[in-house]
């Protein structure tokens, strides 16, 4: 089990990559713990700043060693004002961090085919994870997309990872015009996929998770939902996951997840309560 | 716990000398090593805090509400920032109380923590089986009545907003607690007249209060164009509520010279903690700053000893309810029962 650390760290670069900021700075403690699929929570602002909760991000790289002790990268969209806030630091600025956190991807004992699909800066994460399945024997091919080429993240990096890459943007701009899930189904079957792990939006990890369904492959899910304390205290951040004894709970994605088997999700009714979850409201009752 | 630190007792001096500042205090029976609490729903029962810094140096864990059965709580979105805080809209998810008793609070008391338990209710009779369920069991230090809470049986009328019913349901859980047992009840500040509902509480049996809850507010999503919670309103909580917890406080101080405070609301530093003690506050619990620094508590502790020694008190007891001191008192002086009316 990893321990989070907190601590401020120190910005060594930052550097555009099609729309995104990508962020390296000094970590020491966490390039050790950090498996693929963790994230770190970032403070925003300064000690007064008017933006209390801190913005997630998952671990894209990590150096245990080096000139400056360990290190990380993050890649940061912007999205809103916190995110704004971190793609204009500059060397030498300090920022919080605390990590590594949550549950990270689940890799298979056997060297089975996995199928890596990113969407958006959803790619970030999946470059280590690429590395070990590789380290471990397993095959990996690759499927990312974005809605145009600019939100694609790192081509060329992951490309050298993968046996195969898929590109797919809405628009056409690179790859193939469509959806990472219109080339899933073909992928997996021409490389008898035995798993599927996926990090990017809702709607791409529910559809994700049914392909693999349909394929009797297992899938690894990582979601992002709204997390206001990200170390599982305040339950701001929690979806209806179904449990090995068939019950649904109300579970945090920030320390039971971000990363959950796809088939254990109950993508339909995330955002709801669903009626037979454990401690619903009773008709008639609160 | 006496803490030493390095501080001028003169503030117009540069003479640094290491000050001995006894940190503990007490709420009513319930003694504290010292001041700094978590408050409830923000530091769940205190498991993941223990990974960032000792819970056993705080004065107490306040645990998340437990009600009796297992509860799901509201859907998502259960949060919004807000310009220094946050809405949330949690709707009490929790465990149930069997479930509590035998895996939070058996790890809270094998760690060692003083555990202060916050119970929620639907029904004054669900607050009084509450009481009830935790007489006798091991590492209860005390209860902390949540009554911000809709009453099922009145329309979902919030027990809190009334004097009477915020009294039931002390009165409830006062009859069926353990009789040692210190009962604070937390007030919401949503009412006309805090210090009357903390007149009834008090009468019905608590032995102290604690306070604020969150403050009711809305944020509208304009993507969406709709309320931005899934709940639609939402409590307003941290540093944007401060000054309206200080307030209440010293209202309730007022009113109530000697019942013992729990305050909180909005605390960031030991400086803000030290204006809740000087407001009257015998205690403090920090909540949603835990969000943006998981070491908080423990770092408020600290701050608040250095705040202390700065201002020359070598205890916290010394320092609670100062601000009400009359224009002439010096340090150390009684509030005297004239100076109180405060218009
Ligand atoms: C586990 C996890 C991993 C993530 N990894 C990355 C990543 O690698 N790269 C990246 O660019 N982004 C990532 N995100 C999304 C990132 O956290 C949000 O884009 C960011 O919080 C937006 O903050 P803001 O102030 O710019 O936007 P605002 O919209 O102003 O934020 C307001 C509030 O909503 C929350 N919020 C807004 N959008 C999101 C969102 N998409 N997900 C979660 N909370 C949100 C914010 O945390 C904040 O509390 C991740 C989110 C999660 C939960
Ligand atoms: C996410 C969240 C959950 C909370 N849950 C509870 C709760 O279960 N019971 C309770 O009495 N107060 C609850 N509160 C209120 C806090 O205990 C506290 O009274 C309030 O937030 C003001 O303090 P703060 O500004 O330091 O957070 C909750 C607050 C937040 C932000
Ligand atoms: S974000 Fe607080 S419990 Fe998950």
């Amino acid at each position: 089990m990893s321990k989070p650390v907190q601590l401020r760290g120190e910005v060594l670069d930052v550097r555009r990559s099609g729309s995104y900021f990508v962020i390296s700075m000094t970590a020491p403690g966490i390039p050790e713990q950090t498996r693929p699929g963790h994230f770190l929570n970032i403070g925003i602002g300064g000690e007064d700043s008017s933006m209390l909760l801190r913005r997630s991000f998952a671990i894209h790289q990590v150096q245990e060693r080096g000139m400056y002790g360990g290190t990380l990268e993050i890649v940061v969209g912007v999205n809103g004002k916190g995110s704004q806030w971190l793609a204009d630091r500059k060397r030498h600025d300090t920022v919080s961090v605390v990590g590594p956190l949550g549950r990270p991807f689940v890799l298979p004992k056997q060297p089975v085919a996995c199928v890596l699909v990113g969407g958006g800066y959803g790619s970030a994460p999946l470059f280590m994870l690429a590395e070990q399945l590789r380290e471990r024997g397993c095959r990996v091919d690759v499927v990312i997309g974005a809605a145009t080429e600019d939100k694609l993240f790192g081509v060329l990096d992951i490309k050298r990872l993968a046996s195969s890459l898929t590109i797919t943007t809405d628009d056409g701009s690179l790859g193939e015009q469509g959806r990472v899930t219109d080339v899933l189904p073909e992928v997996m079957e021409r490389h008898d996929a035995g798993v599927v792990y996926a990090c990017g939006p809702m709607g791409m990890l529910a559809a994700v998770a049914h392909i693999a369904g349909n394929h009797r492959a297992h899938s690894q899910c990582s979601v992002e939902e709204s997390m206001a304390c990200g170390v599982g205290v305040c339950m701001t951040c929690v979806l209806p996951v179904v449990g090995d004894d068939g019950l649904t709970r109300m579970v945090r994605s920030c320390t039971d997840g971000p990363v959950f088997r796809g088939d254990r999700v109950r993508w339909s009714d995330v955002g709801t309560i669903p009626d037979d979850v454990v401690g619903a409201p009773q008709v008639g009752g609160h | 716990m006496t803490r030493v630190v390095f501080a001028s007792a003169d503030p117009n001096s540069s003479d640094i000398r290491a000050v001995e500042v006894d940190m503990s205090t007490d709420l009513g029976t319930l003694e504290l090593p010292a001041p700094v609490l978590t408050a409830s729903g923000c530091a769940a029962a205190g498991k993941e805090l223990d990974q960032f810094f000792d819970i056993t140096e705080l004065g107490a864990i306040v645990t998340k509400s437990v009600m009796l059965k297992p509860r799901s709580g509201r859907a998502t979105p259960r949060m919004a920032e807000t310009p220094s805080g946050m809405l949330n809209s949690i709707g009490l998810q929790g465990p149930g109380i069997d479930q509590f008793i035998e895996h939070d609070l058996a790890w809270l008391a094998q760690r060692g923590a003083r555990t202060i338990v916050s119970i929620a209710g639907g029904s004054v009779d669900e607050y009084a089986k509450l009481a009830q369920r935790l007489r006798n069991v091991p590492g209860v230090a005390g209860l902390e009545v949540n009554i911000s809470c809709p009453n099922v049986e009145n329309r979902g009328q919030v027990f809190a907003c009334h004097a009477g019913t915020a009294a039931q349901v002390v009165q409830a859980v006062k009859r069926f607690a353990d009789p040692k047992m210190p009962i604070l009840a937390k007030l919401s500040p949503d009412v006309t007249d805090i210090a009357e509902i903390a007149d009834a509480v008090v009468r019905a049996g608590a032995t102290g209060i604690s306070v604020m809850n969150t403050t009711l507010g809305m944020v509208i999503d304009l993507d969406s164009m709709r309320p931005a919670l899934a709940g639609v309103t939402g409590g307003l909580s941290g540093p944007a509520i401060r000054p309206i917890a200080v307030r209440c406080v010293w209202q309730i101080r007022q009113a109530l010279p000697h019942i013992p405070i729990l305050g909180m609301g909005g605390i960031r530093s030991g400086e803000d903690a030290l204006q809740f003690i000087l407001a009257g506050a015998n205690a403090v619990s920090i909540g949603t700053v835990i969000f943006n620094d998981p070491s908080a508590p423990l770092r408020i502790q600290e701050e608040l000893a250095q705040a202390l020694a700065i201002r020359g008190f070598t205890s916290v007891s010394e320092a609670v309810s100062f601000a009400h001191r009359s224009a002439t008192a010096e340090v150390g002086v009684e509030v005297s029962e004239e100076d109180q009316d405060g218009q």
